[in-house]
């Protein structure tokens, strides 16, 4: 025989979904928040994706290339999700040094150390954020205003609630819907990102139950909260609107928490996983210091993923 | 539409023989019969080199009771009795027939007049089937005498005839449901009688559209015979998956049975061999092959004697491609790639695949991103990414307690990552370690008793 | 100052309960063991191998001091001298056992075993196994996907990339048996060590027929039977069309290897004897007067013959 054969144990079918074309359509899945954003927020919010998304992948390149070795991993497309993830916590208005820090912190700490995609335990993107604003405060919470907002001047609705400038029943859900209001590039338009988890779905990306749970959660959570603080008519139901669809929630629901390394390995976890971000999520934004949980909570829920995959498995074919 | 309840994958089906009538292969000059071509004890061979042979005449015994009587598929001479590669190069003990003319044993029936009548009893059904050496012909060649035989203790109440065909590329069963569904349905009362059972499913899944109407109409006349319409899912046409897709009993972890649920499941293609060998005496000596792939010029499903050449097959659908990388024995999910295209076709070779080009080597394969994906797939609710690491690091212990031996091998898990990885090389290896060790330690336990 | 001396109080007296209670646990959860059994584990290599059959070395010094007939025990890192040791300091008999090396008995390297289709399957020698009979014509030769590799915890075995064939370093090797018990083939085999490494082995495993060999593979072992009727010292027996050295009787003659017509037997550390087919070749037991520095082609073999002698009574003594 001229060719030799190929031999193979069973089965002899591959996916069409490689790593790489995964995370390409999470990008794209990205990019109608980012042209929302880029209209509401102007050019510099194209500025500082860019920036991101060449960071990430550059500290990638080099940390592979000249300390860990073996195959290049960049082109996996990864560290330009991360990139774009990161870029989406962060205001347009940032100094461009402060977006280079926050992406070595994300892919060199965070993902790097652990040993690349799939092994790091923690949201790098999330990471990224958090250190950033513990170590930028003042820059990472200084939003560009909108204009028509004058209400707002400059701080993200979650902030004026909590600061009790503001009432969540006197804001326009149109606005936050289509993100017209201050915040981080990826926070502002609830609806572009919703756009995106239809198309990951679509896609079979990711499967809805994290996002539906996280953002139910919420919003049950939510209600019970102004029920019991005596809301009526009209309030009950904007209050949980509101946390729905203001900050980083659906972001956060749709994006980050559905991170396959840093989610558990089986629908019954990844239940629980999503109703202990919502929950912390609810408690920070309502009783912490910060006007925003949603990072925090997809970080805590992240450091029981090794748990819950250890505790929580899935049903057993013929066991009851 | 029913379905079994966790897992699966919907791979393309490539059913590009579907429309070719059942063609007859010319008979081959030379045969080689491997005298373990069923799971269990080898049969014994009871011919010797220049003996002369008739078509049907039994030319190997079965070794034990979980074993199958062989029958030569063609008159001749038999020229060797000895150790031949095959199909993965693995030498086994053949027996290789020269031959000559066709001429037939005494007592088989090889008219096409369909014989409804059965006034056997249950004993004699079994005898018959066990005397035409008639296995499992959708690839796991269980002895189908043994399927039968229910166990003291245990009752069946339902026949499940599997005519799912749910790999890619195979339609042997569709093609035989479509032009011997008469046959197929008096095998199907034959197959009730034998176990004592009054109710009968016929799973097909709905690719099939024609098959499932064909049936309906002739199983009309038949009391307690239903074609049950299946939703389109891979691994279908597996044991476990079938019975909960028809009945939704779950069939518990090894060593549980079928029966242990009251099902006896059974291929379309061996219910067709049972009406064959019970009404017409005709031992399992040939089957419906289809020849397929991409590059294959014309794929074909062909009436085959056993033990003819792979290559006879290959050669009757146009030759071997050009840019053939690999030729699989079965489906592309479980069935097995092959090195020896001179190797014989056997009782439980459904089909052979061609694939070729880019399709045939595997991709590179990256590091697990933890997609989940393989958990989800898999229809045995187990955890492909965990068994198959655990199994790279020998941890025999957690690989029994994570259920390893639940494992049925369908492939989804592998299948469906997208990092390429060979999961399920490596789960198959855990699995079997992990049942070695449970046998040794079932034979350890055993004197003391 | 108040705070900080009530602070310092507060500790010392938790620090004193503390140690109380343990004090008191450790006396009821005491465990009596045998005190000998962790200077036996001191006296073991701490290699953790598996090679004597436990878990680890501490098994085996349970298993030596608590058994009266060690005999039976055997650690193939520390070898005869650490047994020995061992045996001294427990009063007891020790097990004795010549030093091993593994050895890898296929000669089929890319050259001379073609390979005729391509495994694309995970990397193991234990799956592809599983599946068939390998990327060449041979059924039984090496598959050369390193299971052995992988096991060995002594670094001392490698695939070499120019032949395709595992080979052991017998400075590193301790004659442990993983990779003996990890080859799915059952080509590796422990034999015995002699001095400078020198060692006569069939590097071959195939049972088939000397046609199929021929047609696989051109350093196989075709059962011809030629070494058994050369061989003084009814070392060679050759069975299901495969020849074996049997190390105990083997005494590096030399004179089967000349005569395998397919160069299976193989030769390390030693020049072949000199090409003279008809003539019987010198019997071993020449005179060891010539000193070893002054070695020229011509005298070479007669010097090793004479080595070989003054190693066959070492190794006699050692049993």
């Amino acid at each position: 025989m001229a060719n030799k054969l190929i031999v193979a144990p069973a089965p002899h079918v591959q996916s069409s979904q490689s790593t790489p074309r995964i995370m390409r359509d999470v990008v794209i899945a990205l990019v109608p928040a980012l042209l929302v954003s880029t209209v509401v927020f102007g050019w510099s919010v194209l500025f500082v994706t860019a920036l991101s998304v060449l960071s990430c992948v550059g500290f990638e390149y080099l940390i592979q290339r000249f300390m860990v070795g073996g195959k290049p991993t960049v082109g996996n497309w990864s560290a330009v999700v991360t990139g774009v993830l990161l870029a989406f916590n962060l205001p347009a208005s940032i100094p461009w040094w402060i977006v280079v820090m926050g992406a070595f912190v994300a892919i060199a700490i965070a993902k790097m150390t652990f040993g690349g995609l799939g092994k790091n335990p923690f949201n790098p993107a999330l990471v990224g954020r958090v250190f950033l604003l513990i170590a930028y405060p003042v820059q990472m919470t200084t939003f560009p205003e909108v204009e028509g907002l004058d209400a707002l001047s400059g701080a993200t609705p979650l902030a004026a609630v909590k600061q009790g400038a503001l009432s969540a029943g006197s804001l326009n859900m149109q606005d936050l819907l289509l993100g017209n209001m201050p915040g981080s590039l990826g926070e502002v338009a609830a609806l572009a990102l919703l756009a995106g988890f239809v198309y990951l779905l679509w896609r079979k990306v990711i499967t809805w139950h994290i996002p539906v749970t996280i953002l139910c959660t919420m919003a049950i959570f939510a209600f019970a909260v102004a029920w019991s603080r005596g809301a009526e008519g009209s309030a009950m139901w904007q209050f949980p609107l509101f946390h729905i669809l203001a900050g980083g929630a659906v972001l956060g629901a749709v994006f980050m928490a559905t991170d396959y390394s840093t989610s558990p390995m089986t629908v019954r976890g990844s239940v629980i996983f999503a109703v202990g971000i919502g929950l912390i999520t609810m408690c920070i934004r309502l009783w912490g210091s910060y006007p925003e949980g949603m990072s925090f909570a997809v970080l805590i829920m992240n450091s029981t993923v090794p748990l819950i995959n250890k505790y929580v498995k899935p049903k057993r074919f013929g066991v009851n | 539409m029913r379905t079994f309840p966790m897992g699966g994958v919907h791979p393309s089906e490539n059913k590009l023989s579907c429309g070719k009538a059942i063609e007859v292969l010319p008979l081959p000059d030379v045969v080689m019969i491997p005298l373990a071509q069923h799971i269990g004890a080898p049969a014994v061979a009871k011919v010797a080199k220049g003996d002369k042979v008739l078509t049907g005449q039994i030319i190997a015994e079965a070794g034990s009771f979980m074993s199958a009587n062989i029958h030569s598929p063609v008159s001749g001479t038999v020229t060797a009795v000895d150790m031949q590669p095959n199909g993965q190069g693995v030498r086994q003990m053949m027996i290789t027939i020269q031959r000559e003319g066709d001429e037939w044993a005494e007592g088989i029936d090889r008219s096409e007049t369909l014989v409804k009548e059965c006034t056997l009893s249950a004993e004699e059904i079994i005898a018959k089937i066990k005397d035409a050496g008639i296995v499992g012909m959708g690839g796991a060649t269980f002895p189908t005498h043994v399927k039968l035989s229910v166990p003291p203790g245990k009752k069946a109440d339902a026949l499940i005839i599997n005519g799912v065909e749910c790999e890619p590329y195979l339609t042997s069963d569709h093609r035989t449901m479509l032009e011997h569904g008469e046959e197929l349905v008096v095998g199907v009362s034959i197959l009730m009688k034998a176990i004592g059972v009054d109710r009968a499913f016929i799973g097909i899944e709905n690719n099939k559209p024609d098959a499932i109407a064909h049936l309906s109409k002739i199983v009309k006349e038949y009391h307690g015979v239903e074609v049950v319409p299946l939703k389109v899912r891979y691994p279908q046409g597996g044991e476990k998956q079938l019975i909960a897709a028809v009945t939704g009993r779950q069939v518990p972890p090894p060593p549980a049975l079928p029966i242990d649920v009251g099902a006896v499941v059974c291929n379309a293609s061996t219910t067709y061999a049972v009406y064959q060998a019970v009404q017409k005496n005709k031992p399992l000596i040939e089957r419906v092959v289809t020849i397929t792939g991409k590059g294959v010029k014309e794929p074909r499903n062909l009436l085959t004697r056993m033990g003819a050449p792979v290559q006879s097959l290959i050669d009757a659908a146009g030759g071997l491609p050009a840019d053939a990388g690999k030729v699989i024995n079965g489906g592309p999910m479980m069935g097995r790639a092959m090195i020896n295209l001179s190797s014989p076709v056997t009782k439980g070779c459904s089909g052979i695949t061609i694939m070729s080009g880019r399709d045939a080597g595997r991709r590179e394969a990256s590091q697990c991103i933890k997609c989940a994906k393989c958990v989800a797939a898999c229809p045995m609710g187990l955890e492909p990414y965990f068994l198959s690491k655990m199994a790279q690091k020998k941890n025999w212990d957690e690989l029994e307690a994570q259920m390893i031996t639940s494992c049925i091998e369908c492939g989804c898990c592998q299948s469906t990552c997208p990092s390429y990885l060979p999961l399920l090389d490596w789960v198959r290896l855990g699995k079997q370690t992990v049942m070695g060790i449970i046998r040794q330690r079932a034979a350890a336990a055993a004197p003391k008793k | 100052m108040e705070v900080l001396l009530y602070t310092i109080l507060t500790l010392c007296v938790l620090g004193v309960l503390a140690a109380v209670i343990l004090y008191f646990v450790a006396q009821k959860f005491r465990v009596e063991e045998d005190p000998r059994i962790d200077q036996v584990e001191k006296m073991l290599p701490g290699a953790n191998c598996g090679g004597c059959g436990f878990a680890g070395c501490r098994g085996m010094a349970d298993a030596l001091v608590k058994n009266d007939d060690i005999s039976a025990l055997f650690c193939p890192v520390g070898g005869g001298d650490c047994m020995k040791a061992v045996a001294a300091f427990l009063g007891k008999a020790a097990a004795e056992k010549e030093p091993q090396t593994a050895t890898v008995r296929c000669g089929g390297t890319c050259e001379k075993r073609p390979r005729i289709n391509e495994y694309n399957g995970a990397r193991s020698c234990a799956v592809a196994a599983s599946l068939y009979s390998g990327e060449t014509g041979c059924s039984f030769g090496c598959l050369g996907f390193g299971d052995c590799v992988t096991v060995c915890a002594f670094d001392a075995i490698h695939v070499n990339p120019a032949t395709g064939l595992p080979e052991v370093d017998p400075e590193k090797c301790t004659a442990c048996g993983a990779c003996v018990k990890a080859c799915p083939k059952g080509i590796i085999e422990l034999r015995k060590k002699w001095p400078k490494d020198r060692a006569v082995y069939v590097s071959c495993v195939s049972r088939d027929k000397g046609a199929v060999v021929m047609k696989a593979c051109k350093a196989g072992c075709i059962g011809c039977g030629k070494c058994e009727k050369v061989c003084a010292f009814g070392a060679i027996t050759v069975e299901n069309n495969l020849a074996y050295i049997d190390p105990q009787k083997c005494k590096l003659c030399r004179k089967c290897v000349n005569e395998c017509p397919t160069g299976a037997i193989k030769l390390v550390n030693m020049e072949p004897l000199p090409k003279e087919p008809k003539t019987p070749a010198p019997k071993p037991a020449a005179p060891a007067a010539k000193p070893a520095g002054s070695e020229t082609p011509a005298s070479a073999p007669a010097s090793e013959a004479a080595k070989v002698s003054s190693a066959a009574p070492e190794a006699a003594k050692a049993e």
